[in-house]
């Protein structure tokens, strides 16, 4: 319990330690801590950027894709509507191609019949022609003119 | 050994002297031969027990920090530096939060004073006869290995840690205010002597309070340790155990406080009234 030089030593120990730890301990240590607290500090920055980089290319994601959904039911309309008017199109075409034939068929049919009623005609006439040699080359008499009138009636 | 068959007062007697080399008046320079001899020689005496121990102690801490210290990159910490890179934070931890100026020396000071400190403690439980009787193998008659029981370790430090504050009180204040601060207060100017008697009693007590309360502490610890250690062998496990399990609370504890008082004095150099 006597004090002494040991006390002069200690304090001259203790300054050393703590001039020591001063220059060599606590810079390198306190700088490797606070670097690292800035590295956290930004990779945990980056892991929100990167985040919210991540919703809004989702929600882009998303807008792109109901753009396309909406184009898509866009174009099928046009191209139903597209071939409904085809189909209209060409049922109409076919539908004035058949009124055009019939027409023409009509026409054909009018024209047959205008010539068989010509030749019918000609035919007639060629008959009486033949009904009044035969009647004139016969003797006249009414019966006889009755019954032939009767046989050309007929042929008409 | 220097006694055989020691009384229990030889005993204590001889657990708690220190190995001084010093100036005796009637040997010259030379071990002491007994606390007698040591107390003959005054102040110019040296405890080389505490001189080499709490060196040692203090280079390990050095060392083990410094390890630490090259090892420090802001990658994810590994091994030692995990350890140093704790005790630095919990320092620097609790010497921001009493101290808010700036300074590159209160940190690593108060690092140095922890772990020093509790280096030191840490010796007292190395059971108290082990270390003593390897020496005295030796051939070394003494040998105090815990350097906080002895008194002039502690009131070295402090006496440091008050150079300090002195110090820090004239640079942040100036001659003028140091002098203002001890003289003009609390009474006013028309009082000055006894404001100067009260305040340099402040001033005075805190290095001594720090010394010894780690003194005190770690000295009534190691007697209690030393007066266990006098009982039958078949006892002894009942009562050191329990002390010694108590005792690792005391000296963190007492690290713990030097290094934080010391910070709270020197924030106080640092603050005007």
């Amino acid at each position: 319990m006597n004090l002494n030089l040991t006390l002069i030593g200690q304090l001259i120990a203790f300054t050393i330690f703590v001039i020591f730890c001063m220059k060599y301990v606590w810079p390198p240590i306190s700088g490797a801590l606070a670097d690292r607290q800035k590295k956290i500090a930004e990779g945990l920055d980056a892991a929100d950027k990167a985040a919210r980089d991540l919703e809004t290319a989702k929600s882009q994601i998303e807008d792109e894709l109901k753009q396309a959904r909406s184009q898509v039911t866009e174009l099928l309309e046009q191209a139903n509507k597209r071939s409904s008017q085809i189909v209209e199109e060409a049922q109409d075409k076919a539908r004035a191609e058949a009124e055009k034939i019939m027409a023409s068929a009509q026409a054909q049919i009018a024209q047959d019949a205008a010539q068989a009623r010509e030749a019918l005609r000609a035919d007639v006439a060629q008959l009486a022609v033949v009904g009044a040699e035969r009647v004139l080359g016969a003797s006249v008499d009414q019966a006889a003119h009755k019954k032939l009138l009767a046989e050309l009636a007929n042929e008409l | 050994m220097a006694l055989q068959n020691p009384t229990p007062s030889e005993y204590i007697q001889h657990h708690l002297t220190n190995l001084t080399y010093g100036y005796h008046p009637e040997n010259g320079w030379s071990f002491a031969h007994g606390a007698k001899e040591a107390s003959e020689m005054g102040f110019m005496a040296i405890h080389v027990d505490t001189m080499a121990w709490s060196v040692g102690l203090g280079i390990l801490f050095c060392w083990l920090f410094r390890v630490g210290a090259k090892a420090a990159h802001a990658g994810v910490p590994t091994g030692i530096l995990n350890f140093v890179e704790l005790m630095v934070e919990f320092v620097d931890k609790s010497v921001k939060e009493t101290f808010h100026g700036k300074s590159a020396l209160i940190a690593p000071l108060a690092l140095t004073i922890c772990c020093w400190i509790f280096l030191m403690n840490l010796m007292d439980l190395v059971p108290v006869d082990l270390v003593p009787y390897l020496f005295m193998v030796a051939g070394v008659d003494y040998m105090k290995i815990v350097p906080t029981t002895d008194v002039n370790a502690t009131l070295g430090m402090s006496i440091g840690v008050f150079l300090l504050i002195i110090f820090y009180s004239i640079k942040i204040k100036g001659v003028s205010g140091f002098v203002g601060e001890l003289t003009l207060q609390p009474f006013g100017k028309w009082m000055i002597p006894f404001n100067f008697l009260l305040e340099g009693v402040g001033l005075i007590a805190k290095p001594i309070s720090l010394a010894l309360r780690l003194f005190g502490n770690l000295y009534a610890g190691e007697l209690i340790f030393i007066l266990i250690a006098l009982l039958p062998f078949y006892l002894q496990w009942f009562l050191s155990v329990p002390w010694a399990i108590f005792h690792i609370l005391v000296i963190v504890l007492q690290a713990f406080i030097f290094m934080m008082l010391t910070i709270v004095y020197l924030s106080m150099a640092h603050e005007h009234h």
